[in-house]
């Protein structure tokens, strides 16, 4: 079989090439940060990410906001798509659109009309940088979207909702503790992704001037480029890890419904 | 995969319900819907809006038509121009190498620790990148990189011979290929994993060759996702702005960088309206991209039933 073999080297060529093409940058990121004074190694400015109150500051800053947007993201979208499935059929449609428009809108350009709405929203809720969870939900909409929509499509969501309403649960109940536990790894999902969005956004805070993690890595870099080097490493790995455990979330669930 | 949950029932509620949950909602029934659509208003749609409309304002707030006009002109048109060269160039090479990519991963064990690093790895870079990829290359190709440090130690190469290339335009190319790979990985894996092994077989059993798998079974089936994901990577690279403001800090090659300078204060009198302008015409460029590719799939969904 002499295309299996091709294949097979093919394959390998391949994976070596954008391999390295890859992981290149980051063992330049690694050699670059761990730089000490003529030609030594030290770990000065991954120690120095410690001691930088700016950078901790933002950091808290922005792990706040992602906990904040996923949160506001999952009370704003949750009950709404839950109920348009249930009893509001016709605004389906619009709410998968207004959902997805955030694709069509550039941050770059969503920030521009968002500057003076963001004069009232501080003059309304103080300028602190926490008021960028009502822009960062906006963002995460579609991705979030995508995966709650998933989430109600797999379960038979109608009848869960009449059976419970005909025990004589709320809509509140049907919804906490029917829906919710149904769709929780769509949820979990859903929020992961937001976590990694927010973590990640640059474009919003900056030119809003909020003070979050990358807006003060991308201003440590014209002071000193390893330390803002070691948190960009840092901020890829750790990324890394949240996506690397979502793919597990997902097949945790594969499991448990095939033991079922 | 099968899907082991019950199977849905259709989605939007068109079959009739004996439990009368259909039918025409109650006033109230549209209450639930109000928090999120006031919100999505007050922050998604009215800022939109603003933009729209203050591209047809002069800084008096009359209607006009030049700041539209403007975006023809001289240095706005030339960075139009260069985002969209930008775009579909990282888009191209994008989409090969990451089909390459995708394929080498998705004829490996689909629950292998391959496939897991490669697909996580990809959503970092592509929805992640950002900032941190910036930092990425000045660490490896910057003035004091690895890889330039290198080179000119020890091969006697300048990389910075020629000029600042990694802060123009040749280097946000090679930037963004490195989200631009990943997003392709993303995009595009869910269409050869479409791909049946049963098709491979049928081809074998009937005397066909690898080539014609592909020139007759496998190509055909990829080529509209392709084109999409194409299409998709083109409106990605045009919206990006956090990697190419971290890179370059002087001067506005692109469309997103001159918004910025909009905002940032460089605005000459009288021209305001001008950053709403360029919002409008990225809006304009993506929306393109995004309505061919929905005319596309749409098409094929048409002919694959």
């Amino acid at each position: 079989m002499g295309s299996v073999v091709k294949q097979r080297v093919l394959r390998t060529i391949i994976l070596l090439v954008l391999g390295v093409y890859f992981i290149l940058p980051l063992i330049a990121m690694a050699e670059f940060s761990t730089r000490g004074r003529n030609n030594t190694r030290s770990l000065e400015s991954w120690t120095s990410i410690v001691d930088d109150e700016g950078l901790m500051e933002a950091l808290v800053n922005s792990l706040l906001l992602s906990v904040t947007s996923a949160v506001l993201m999952l009370v704003l979208l949750v009950p709404t798509m839950a109920w348009i499935r249930l009893r509001l059929p016709q605004l389906q449609r619009l709410v998968e659109f207004l959902c997805l428009l955030p694709l069509a809108i550039p941050a770059i350009v969503l920030v521009v009309g968002m500057a003076p709405l963001y004069a009232w929203v501080n003059y309304f809720f103080g300028d602190s940088p926490l008021t960028l969870t009502f822009a960062y939900t906006i963002l995460v909409l579609p991705f979030a979207y995508r995966a709650i929509d998933a989430g109600l499509a797999a379960i038979d969501l109608k009848t869960l909702a009449e059976a419970a309403r005909s025990l004589g649960a709320s809509w509140f109940t049907v919804l906490w503790k029917v829906v919710v536990p149904n769709i929780r790894v769509a949820l979990i999902g859903a929020s992961l992704l937001s976590v990694a969005l927010v973590l990640g956004e640059f474009t919003i805070a900056s030119l809003l001037n909020f003070d979050t993690l990358q807006v003060q890595v991308n201003l440590l870099g014209k002071r000193n480029a390893g330390v803002s080097i070691a948190v960009s490493l840092l901020s890829l790995l750790f990324a890394f890890v949240l996506l690397f455990a979502l793919s597990y979330v997902g097949q945790r669930r594969r499991q448990t419904v095939v033991e079922e | 995969m099968t899907s082991v949950a019950p199977v849905a029932t259709t989605p939007g509620g068109s079959t009739k319900n004996k439990g009368g949950a259909a039918g025409r909602p109650s006033a109230a029934a549209w209450l639930v819907a109000v928090p999120f659509l006031a919100f999505v208003g007050i922050f998604l749609v009215y800022p939109t809006v603003l933009v729209l409309a203050g591209s047809f304002q002069d800084s008096n707030g009359a209607f006009t038509l030049d700041n539209l006009s403007t975006l023809f002109k001289g240095v706005y048109f030339d960075a139009f121009v260069r985002s969209i060269e930008l775009s579909a160039l990282t888009a191209v090479i994008g989409a090969i190498f990451g089909a390459l990519l995708t394929w080498a991963v998705a004829v490996g064990n689909p629950d292998g620790m391959l496939r897991r690093v490669v697909v996580a790895a990809s959503g970092v870079l592509a929805q992640f990148g950002g900032v941190p990829l910036a930092f990425a290359f000045l660490a490896t190709v910057g003035f004091e990189g690895l890889v330039t440090k290198y080179l000119r130690d020890n091969v006697g190469i300048d990389l910075f011979a020629g000029s600042a290339w990694l802060f123009e335009l040749p280097g946000l190319t090679l930037v963004y290929t490195f989200f631009q790979i990943p997003l392709m990985v993303i995009v595009f894996l869910p269409a050869l994993d479409g791909l049946r092994p049963q098709w491979r077989e049928a081809n074998a059993s009937l005397g066909g060759t690898s080539w014609t798998y592909w020139r007759h079974v496998g190509g055909p089936i990829l080529t509209p996702p392709f084109l999409g994901a194409l299409l998709l990577l083109f409106a990605n690279a045009f919206s990006a702005y956090a990697t190419a403001a971290a890179l370059v800090s002087q001067g506005s090659p692109i469309v997103p960088l001159q918004i910025r300078g909009f905002l940032t204060g460089e605005v000459v009198l009288g021209q305001e309206n001008l950053g709403k302008a360029l919002g409008l015409g990225m809006v304009i460029v993506v929306s393109i991209a995004m309505g061919v590719n929905v005319l596309l799939q749409r098409r094929v969904a048409k002919w694959v039933r």
